[in-house]
């Protein structure tokens, strides 16, 4: 199964703070594929929220996805929404 | 940074009276104030913003730990408190299970990065099974602040 893989930023104000990252937690575990993010120092599972809250990327950062399995496409498209949007924040 | 420069040792309640969400963030604001960490004018304020801040979406993250937390103005820097429940407390959970900790944490709005900074602290320490279950077996400050000096210098 070939690994889908991009680059999101952090566009809203308060970076990726335990709302947003409930939010992340929640779309990754609609999907089945595995998937992971990482900044420059860490890599994490996205289905857990004790580990995507230790990323402490704020405003700017860019982030890095990479799904692997059956619906890892669509998982991708579903998280870089999310990021673009900002997690519907200002 | 460090999980003892954030908490503040005095205002740690090893045993919360509270039976109810609501109860022990109120009871973890005072320990704040009566700790001189906030102004005791402000523990209403602090504690209306922590509650309206949990119902948008609740902080309580699984395994029995809940993270209420706000950024207000005024607060230099990230301090907080950890309460500890025999009963556990229904936070209304990612998992649906009681929390048996509370970690409260008041951080300034204009410092984002800061506040990231100190929710990584604790989270870094929540994630370890150890960590957690040392926590809800403390009963008093002392084995917390024990345990918060042994996890920092683990890192």
């Amino acid at each position: 199964m070939p690994a889908v893989e991009t680059e999101v930023e952090i566009v809203n104000k308060y970076g990726l703070h335990a709302r947003p990252a409930v939010l992340l937690v929640e779309a990754a575990n609609r999907f089945g594929c595995k998937i992971e993010i990482s900044n420059s120092s860490l890599s994490v599972d996205a289905k857990s929220i004790m580990s995507v809250m230790r990323l402490a990327a704020g405003k700017g950062t860019v982030l890095k996805i990479v799904a692997y399995g059956e619906d890892a496409e669509q998982a991708v498209r579903e998280i870089v929404k999310l990021f673009a949007d900002g997690f519907g924040e200002e | 940074m460090k999980l003892s420069d954030i908490i503040v040792a005095d205002a740690i309640v090893p045993k919360l009276a509270s039976r109810t969400r609501d109860e022990a963030i109120t009871e973890l604001v005072e320990a704040l104030a009566e700790a001189g960490a906030i102004s005791r004018a402000k523990v209403k304020d602090i504690t209306k913003a922590i509650l309206a801040r949990e119902a948008q979406a609740t902080t309580g993250i699984g395994k029995g730990v809940a993270l209420p937390h706000v950024k207000l103005e005024g607060i230099k820097k990230p301090i907080g408190t950890i309460g500890c429940s025999g009963e556990g407390i229904d936070f209304n959970s990612l998992d649906s299970k009681p929390v048996y900790s509370v970690i409260l944490l008041l951080s300034n709005p204009k410092n984002p990065d800061e506040h990231l900074q100190a929710m990584e602290t604790i989270f870094k320490h929540v994630q370890r099974d150890i960590f957690r279950k040392f926590l809800r077996q403390s009963e008093t400050s002392q084995a917390v602040i024990e345990l918060i000096r042994e996890a920092d210098e683990i890192g």
